[in-house]
């Protein structure tokens, strides 16, 4: 995406496929022929119902995914975003199951404590140069600890959809006739249609690819790097703390001690979809199509008679080609 | 040229236990292209990095337009007008050339940023230029010239009236100087004053109107260039330098037999057609200035680096090296230069390492023989007088001259007879250099052949028994120790390719 305009005048030595968004496109394909592929295989899969539970169970993960790619674009990570789901999940749950606070405030301190482990995070990274594996893996454990600690280590249960407070819920899906309608959905759309403009057309975006890119160029270019690289984390942060809020809507009860592993399924997506671990390289598109790849593995082989342990290998399977992809990418063009 | 603009006086810099800038002094005049030039490590870089508030300075003035200034970092400087170019530091890959060129004052329209007014701007500074580069085009995809081209336009744009240029035409084709020097004289035109850091002779004839020549962090003088001869300016760089015990005659004994000879090697853009032979107890020094290929050549003959063609003898029969295996099989040991990162293991003790290019030998089974270990690593301690309390030492904990001598202790184990010395005392202080030399001396004699890689003159002098010169990837001579001099070494180094 950021190469959007070169793209336009190098498109005579570039191929048909980088032309048209490279590895994203291959990906949608991919996406494209899963699903045919898992329709025709199995009756069940190719229900409306199956449909709706793919799309509710991509509304945390793409969440989580959109926010991780500015840690990840600056060659950085954010392992603390699963764990940290839960936790934020947890205590804004807390607040309003065990102390009768309103379902808004619940949610507006779930989404708080997102952006709160994001500053950490990215203090931890940008100012006190801790790397960032091991800065967010510390927070990982941290989330962990604290959302059970906080709510005394027992399971919260957000209202249900029809409860008092039960509104929230209709964010994601709401019922027309006995139907349900993901409309969750749309709200991804419109949140990657954002961060896409945000990653591709301000300083913030402009400067976390350059930061990734060359850090210690962009410095003496005279960018405030660090306020940047902070922000990075904030806004991976600010994501968690709404995917927390999608896990709540979607999911009946919240249990402490779960999140671990969530967060490798946004990244795997973003990894899928593009994104670069070395930094610089990925959009918020290809983030999105590649979440999809994920869950549709998740969702899909079940359908098709593969148990859990084959989707794990098989997801491990996909990150590895979609790894060696990118280092064949970058061969190839530092041989030029 | 024109009024003065920039004058650096008595400027004094330090570090810890090298005195980087002894008073250096630098004019630099509007309309003139001033050339920097002396040996590696004479201070032309910190210089320009003292100038561009990167190193602060511990004395002296530094005078800009007439007003006396300090900068304390290169955004300072920048706004200033006194821009460096440099070519790989400043460079984002992945952004586009004119996300390049403005990156940190990008323009805007309400929140989001104006490509297209960059975009526009960008081709304006090239047009003005009068050279051809697409400002949406990725930035890794130009070429290294085009990509310097596009710094020049970034200088250009801060509105520079001081531009430096830091070995510009190191990495460019024939073709690209030829454009960079027309830009060169543009902007001098323009009134602007270049400072031009360059180790190539016949550029410095070509493009620059004075030369100030630096040695060991002092100034030696400045000359007007089209007044003055290379050998002139030769003179200054290399000085008159007392060095002990040169070597005055080839100590290597009459007939002994080549160990290894190497013929038309290629690797990268680095080792050109390099050719060579090396003999039974001799020395070869390896002498050039910085990127002149010599490490290159040597990690490829060690099988560090692929090499792309040429030939490989060891002891009158061709090998065939792909990898440090081969090498070491083949009796070739390496020293690097950079010991931390690629001789020694240093949090481990000296007996670990001495044994460590050779465990086979030091095994029975998976199992590790620790008793003979310490007896192997304690007679090398003793042969090469290391200094350490004893073999279960960590390396980490003793000095420079006697990390060096652990390293040698490995290869040494693996009865390597050709050892290869990248810079063996770099980081040593002056009594443990003594001691190596002494060291490679005596391993010489013992048979040993021996290739040096060195940046020091006088240790070239003082260590060799043949010297082979190369400059910018080729060799460019070789000579005998009794008719070795510092200027004809000097001479070589710098010589012209065309």
């Amino acid at each position: 995406m950021a190469n959007k305009t070169a793209s336009k005048t190098a498109g005579t030595n570039k191929s048909f496929i980088d032309r048209m968004g490279g590895q994203k496109f291959i990906v949608l394909i991919l996406v494209i022929v899963m699903f045919i592929f898992f329709s025709a295989m199995s009756p069940g899969f190719r229900k409306y119902t199956t449909i709706v539970s793919i799309l509710d169970y991509s509304y945390y993960i793409a969440l989580m995914a959109i926010g991780v790619t500015f840690p990840l674009l600056t060659a950085g990570v954010d392992l603390s975003i699963g764990t940290g789901l839960i936790c934020y999940s947890l205590i804004g749950g807390f607040l309003v199951v065990h102390h009768d606070w309103p379902v808004a405030a619940g949610m507006l301190v779930t989404v708080l404590l997102g952006i709160a482990f994001g500053v950490i995070n990215g203090c931890l990274v940008a100012l006190m140069d801790l790397p960032p594996f091991l800065a967010t893996l510390c927070t990982c454990m941290i989330t962990r600890g604290f959302g059970a600690m906080v709510v005394g280590g027992y399971g919260i249960p957000w209202p249900t959809a029809t409860a008092p407070g039960g509104w929230f819920r209709s964010i994601f899906k709401i019922q027309v006739g006995g139907q349900n309608i993901p409309i969750g959905f749309l709200w991804i759309i419109l949140l990657v249609i954002i961060m896409s403009f945000v990653l591709n057309h301000t300083k913030m975006g402009r400067y976390t690819r350059a930061i990734g890119s060359n850090k210690e160029a962009t410095r003496l270019s005279g960018v405030n790097v660090k306020f940047y690289h902070v922000m990075a984390y904030v806004i991976c942060g600010l994501f968690a703390g709404l995917a927390a809020i999608a896990y709540s809507a979607i999911f009946a009860t919240v249990q402490p001690g779960s999140g671990a592993g969530f967060e490798l399924d946004a990244i795997g997506g973003a990894i899928v979809g593009g994104v670069s671990m070395s930094g610089a390289v990925g959009s918020i598109t290809g983030t999105l199509v590649g979440v999809f790849v994920i869950c549709l593995l998740k969702t899909g082989l079940p359908f098709i008679g593969l148990t859990a342990n084959w989707q794990q290998i098989i997801t491990g399977l996909v990150l590895i080609a979609a790894v060696l992809f990118d280092i064949l990418k970058r061969k190839r063009e530092a041989g030029k | 040229m024109g009024e003065v603009i920039l004058t650096m006086k008595g400027i004094d810099k330090s570090f810890p236990g090298v005195h980087a800038l002894d008073h250096v002094d630098l004019e630099v005049r509007k309309g003139e292209v001033h050339a920097l030039m002396g040996e590696n490590g004479a201070g032309k870089s910190t210089l320009m990095k003292v100038l561009t508030g990167i190193y602060k300075k511990d004395s002296g003035t530094i005078t800009y337009e007439g007003k006396e200034v300090e900068f304390h970092n290169t955004r300072e400087a920048q706004d200033a007008g006194v821009v460096i170019v440099h070519q790989e530091l400043n460079m984002l890959g992945h952004l586009t050339v004119a996300q390049n060129i403005f990156i940190g004052r990008e323009f805007k329209k309400g929140i989001s940023i104006d490509d297209k007014k960059m975009n526009e701007e960008a081709r304006k500074l090239f047009d003005r230029m009068h050279i051809d580069i697409d400002p949406t085009e990725t930035m890794s995809r130009l070429t290294v010239g085009k990509q310097q081209m596009c710094e020049i336009a970034k200088a250009i744009s801060h509105k520079a009236k001081v531009i430096i240029f830091d070995e510009p035409s190191a990495a460019l084709t024939e073709s690209e100087i030829e454009e960079l020097f027309k830009i060169i004289r543009d902007l001098r035109d323009q009134g602007l004053g270049i400072v031009y850091i360059s180790h190539r002779m016949d550029e410095i004839k070509v493009i620059t109107d004075r030369v100030t020549v630096m040695r060991d962090g002092s100034y030696v003088g400045t000359l007007i260039t089209k007044d003055s001869t290379k050998d002139d300016i030769i003179n200054m760089m290399v000085g008159r330098v007392i060095y002990e015990d040169p070597k005055t005659k080839n100590m290597t004994p009459p007939g002994s037999p080549v160990v290894l000879k190497v013929e038309h090697l290629n690797a990268g853009k680095m080792v050109q057609d390099v050719s060579f032979e090396l003999h039974k107890g001799e020395v070869l020094g390896f002498s050039g200035l910085m990127g002149a290929g010599r490490t290159e050549t040597m990690r490829a003959l060690f099988g560090a680096d692929p090499i792309d063609s040429g030939d490989i003898y060891v002891n009158g029969k061709k090998v065939t090296i792909k990898s440090p295996q081969d090498a070491v099989k083949n009796g070739i040991g390496y020293l690097s230069e950079d010991r931390k990162r690629f001789g020694i293991v240093v949090q481990k003790t000296v007996a670990e390492n001495t044994t460590m290019a050779d465990l086979d030998e030091f095994s029975n089974g998976p199992f590790i023989n620790k008793k003979k270990e310490k007896e192997v690593a304690e007679k090398f301690v003793e042969s090469l007088a290391t200094k350490t309390p004893s073999v279960d030492q960590l390396v980490v904990n003793l000095s420079g001259g006697n990390q060096q001598k652990v390293v040698i202790a490995k290869w040494l184990t693996r009865n390597c007879d050709i050892l290869i010395f990248d810079e063996p005392t770099r980081g040593i202080d002056v009594g443990a250099k003594n001691e190596i030399y002494k060291l490679m001396n005596q391993l010489a004699a013992e048979g040993k052949a021996i290739i040096m890689v060195s940046s020091e003159m006088t240790e070239i002098l003082r260590m060799s028994d043949r010297i082979v010169v190369m400059c910018e990837g080729k060799k460019t001579g070789e000579l005998d120790i009794s008719e070795a001099t510092q200027e004809n070494i000097m001479n070589m180094a710098t010589r012209e390719i065309n």
